[in-house]
């Protein structure tokens, strides 16, 4: 229902209440991060975006750990594959 | 609330569908049926149901089509008129000519890689390129907004002075009027162009069969972001530019290549999906298209993904989509890519036979779905 | 993209796929709902349907804040815009819907000044440089979007800016899985929950749905990989005979949300008894309207509202397809008198609605699946 974008933060706007500027690939927009916490957020983190809002900071040790049990799953079928190709059953 | 009433022309449409649904086959299966309920639907004459204009009957998509075929055609009907190109084709003497006229309304009248001079002799030159003729005169209207900077005009006469230099044309006559302040945004230019079609090759929709291929000649998406963004309301910049050119040389490139190119078109507004929906359905056939190979900028893809728009219906004006026969794609492309304007051509997609009149993308993540007109302009979503 | 593209690989999906059907049992039928239309409409845009068995099938819930939005509510926020000196702001989403005299597109060719915003903060931007003219923000949306309402009424009321205004239409999504859980009629194995609400209000509210209603719910994500794991670990519990909320969308959502944003909301906006939903009728506490602390920023306040209640159409059958017991195709006015260009319904409404979904995006899949098990 919301479509929430992932940015990384390149700049926070001193002198701005709770402004900075988020980039996605090339694309630059100045978000508000007033909904996370104060000193949660800095440049080089990446947050997802909605309605010019910073939403939610993401967390990349989850991401990976999300993206390791994806190849997980792809490590168990290519060895089922392997499994299935050196099995003889003539 | 203590009151409540009904939709009216809701309930209106509802009788109207009722009284017009086609009976059902038994062979079908109800889902089947129904989707063929809709294709009948889909092909109906198309029909302006509002009362007023909204900026979606101007914005390329299915809209604009019911306004153009619903009224405009009824009115003018002639078979020249009917073939709805992007020029008339029109037989004189023993020659042939391509006739072809646009308006050019664009916010704001600068923007990053041209302006609202440039854009009006690319787009009329663009028009009579695709239909395979030389462009040879365009004509040049000004509707000026009283009060507006002789600086400015100045300006956008220069660019269209040297984007005409560049396309190959001379601007032979003209017309300019001046309306109230408030009347009109500042300037807006009306070009008409005549080119003449000196190859034998015939180009349209009735040329397209199964097992042709479908060619973009860059990447899409770059006018229609670009300007969006110059416009400046979502505060959002990116390092774009205008992809606005005139293409008459990259055509003549593509067609000594490749003499079996059966349509091109300039992918203007309602962009790639808009035109492929257009070939789908008077070809009668489907365009199938490889979404990862559809070539797309970056920051286009980051504009979009932050906007919830689809770089498909976002308008180029400089790019065309070519139609070729499969077996000399690769020619094609190699014609292109030997251009500077064409150095990112690609194929994305083929013609096959079924389900005819649609356009189905295979989606980079292995899934099909069905590409559709767009109603209007693509909004810019949250949800 | 980073965060983006890794989530759409296509052999990572053909594995996953793999998984799913090994885990499913034969001859029984699965049926999960993925409550967001945000999910709905990633579904058909990248084509998922096409790697899960035909056995499992996902249904289309009421998560989408457009579509839900009554007809009524629309002719009230239209008769805001044509007050004098009103400039009405909206998001693109709510251009083209439909209340019981047209949309805010034909609002606009009729004169009344609405202009379209990314932002909440781009109207009060609007606000501040038009001191003469009334500001009104169309404010839809469930928890994800109101905490962006609730920061930029604060920021107004901070900043003496007294010549903006919200119309608040926010909606909260608890009541209405509460209202489809109830609903008679219904049969589901699970639910897909909506990770960007999730992102605000956590996971732990969805737990009475494992409890007391016995169905498992996975906090998912919006890219095709996590669709597709969501739907894997729904069928893992199913199978290892569990009934939990778990959560797919670690990178973005914490499992108890964002205090700070519950905290504007709670702060600028309180539930309303009642609130119509198209489609479902009405449910209770299930909106948020403008404290009275906040009564100078309440449109509904500010401007006489006609209040005027549209009833849907006799033939629109909404209400079964947000329930899930029609398929869109099934509904009677379905892609004949109810199209995207004249949507009849709700779930016709916008790009991520059921209805429009598919009928944009699905039409063709579907046909394929139906061709294929005829033969």
């Amino acid at each position: 229902m919301c479509l929430g974008i992932p940015g990384e933060i390149v700049e926070i706007k001193a002198g701005h209440d709770d402004l900075a500027v988020v980039d996605v690939v090339g694309v630059r927009r100045a978000v508000n991060i007033g909904l996370l916490e104060a000193d949660q957020v800095g440049v080089g983190d990446w947050v997802l975006v909605h309605v010019g809002f910073a939403m939610s900071k993401i967390d990349e040790a989850e991401a990976a750990a999300t993206l390791a049990l994806l190849t997980g799953l792809g490590q168990a079928y290519t060895d089922e594959l392997q499994a299935l190709a050196e099995s003889d059953i003539s | 609330m203590t009151t409540e009433r009904t939709a009216g022309w809701a309930e209106r449409a509802v009788a109207e569908a009722e009284a017009t649904t086609g009976h059902r086959s038994g062979r079908l299966s109800p889902e089947q049926q129904v989707l063929q309920r809709i294709e009948r639907a889909r092909q109906r004459a198309p029909r302006i149901r509002e009362s007023r204009l909204t900026l979606a009957h101007g914005a390329g998509g299915k809209a604009t089509h019911s306004l153009v075929e619903g009224l405009f055609v009824e009115a003018f009907r002639n078979p020249t008129l009917e073939a709805l190109d992007d020029a008339a084709v029109l037989s004189v003497g023993t020659g042939r000519l391509a006739f072809t006229t646009d308006s050019y309304v664009v916010s704001p009248l600068f923007f990053p890689g041209g302006d609202i001079g440039d854009l009006a002799v690319n787009g009329t030159v663009n028009d009579l390129a695709v239909s395979g003729a030389r462009p040879l005169y365009l004509s040049a209207g000004f509707i000026l907004e009283e009060g507006f900077p002789v600086a400015d005009l100045r300006r956008i006469v220069a660019s269209m002075a040297a984007a005409a230099e560049r396309a190959g044309v001379q601007v032979v006559t003209g017309d300019t009027k001046v309306v109230q302040r408030g009347k009109a945004d500042g300037c807006y230019v009306n070009t008409a162009g005549v080119g003449v079609l000196e190859r034998p090759v015939t180009l349209g929709t009735a040329q397209v069969r199964p097992g042709d291929a479908v060619v973009v000649s860059g990447p899409i998406g770059d006018h229609g972001v670009t300007i969006m963004l110059a416009r400046g309301e979502l505060d959002i910049a990116a390092d774009l530019t205008s992809d606005t050119a005139a293409l008459p040389g990259l055509v003549a490139a593509l067609l000594d290549a490749a003499p079996g190119v059966r349509l091109l078109r300039d992918a203007t507004r309602g962009g790639v999906a808009t035109i492929l929906n257009e070939v789908a359905q008077a070809a009668r056939v489907a365009v199938v298209v490889d979404e990862a190979a559809v070539p797309v900028r970056p920051a286009v893809t980051g504009a979009c993904e932050l906007l919830g728009i689809d770089p498909l219906y976002v308008a180029c004006e400089g790019r065309l989509v070519a139609v070729v026969d499969g077996a000399q794609v690769e020619a094609a492309v190699a014609a292109l890519r030997g251009h500077p304007l064409g150095d990112g051509a690609a194929v994305i997609g083929r013609i096959t036979a079924d389900p005819p009149g649609m356009v189905l993308l295979h989606t980079a993540f292995g899934g099909t779905r069905v590409v559709d007109m767009l109603v209007g302009d693509p909004l810019p979503r949250i949800c | 993209m980073r965060f983006v593209d890794e989530y759409r690989d296509a052999d990572k999906a053909q594995a996953l796929a793999t998984q799913i059907a090994a885990l499913c049992e034969p001859g029984r039928q699965y049926k999960f709902m993925e409550v967001c239309g945000g999910h709905t409409h990633t579904i058909y845009k990248h084509g998922i349907e096409d790697y899960l068995p035909e056995n499992v099938s996902l249904v289309h819930g009421p998560g989408c804040p457009v579509c839900v939005i009554p007809m009524g509510r629309v002719d009230d926020a239209i008769a805001i815009a044509h007050e004098p000196g009103v400039i009405m702001t909206a998001f693109g989403d709510m251009m083209r819907v439909p209340g019981g005299n047209g949309s805010f597109l034909d609002a606009k060719a009729a004169g009344a000044d609405i202009r379209m915003v990314y932002s909440p903060l781009d109207a009060l931007k609007i606000a501040r440089t038009n001191p003469d003219r009334k500001v009104v923000f169309m404010a839809i949306g469930f928890e994800t979007t109101s905490p962006s309402t609730a920061m930029t009424v604060l920021r107004a009321a901070a900043e003496g800016v007294d010549n903006f205004s919200v119309f608040c239409n926010h909606v909260t999504i608890l009541p209405a899985i509460k209202a489809i859980l109830d609903s008679p009629d219904l049969r589901l194995d699970g639910f897909l929950g909506p990770g960007h609400v999730s992102t605000v209000i956590g996971c732990r509210p969805y737990e009475f749905i494992a409890r007391d209603y016995g169905k498992p719910l996975v906090c998912a994500g919006f890219e095709p990989l996590d669709l597709l794991q969501s739907v894997y670990l729904l069928l893992k519990q199913l199978a290892e005979g569990r009934c939990e909320v778990e959560n797919q969308y670690t990178r973005v959502v914490p499992w108890d949300g964002n205090l700070r944003a519950l905290e504007a909301i709670g702060r600028v906006m309180q539930l309303r008894p009642y609130f119509e939903w198209r489609g479902l009728g009405f449910i209770s506490h299930s909106a948020l309207r403008m404290r009275d602390e906040y009564a100078a920023y309440d449109a509904e306040r500010i401007f006489e509202v006609p209040g005027v209640r549209v009833a849907d159409p006799k033939a629109c059958q909404c209400g079964e397809v947000l329930k899930g017991v029609l398929k869109p195709w099934e509904c009677k006015v379905f892609g004949t008198a109810c199209t995207p260009e004249t949507p009849i319904g709700t779930c016709m409404v916008s790009s991520e609605g059921a209805c429009a979904a598919y009928y944009n995006f699905g039409r063709f899949a579907r046909q394929r699946l139906t061709e294929a098990s005829a033969v």
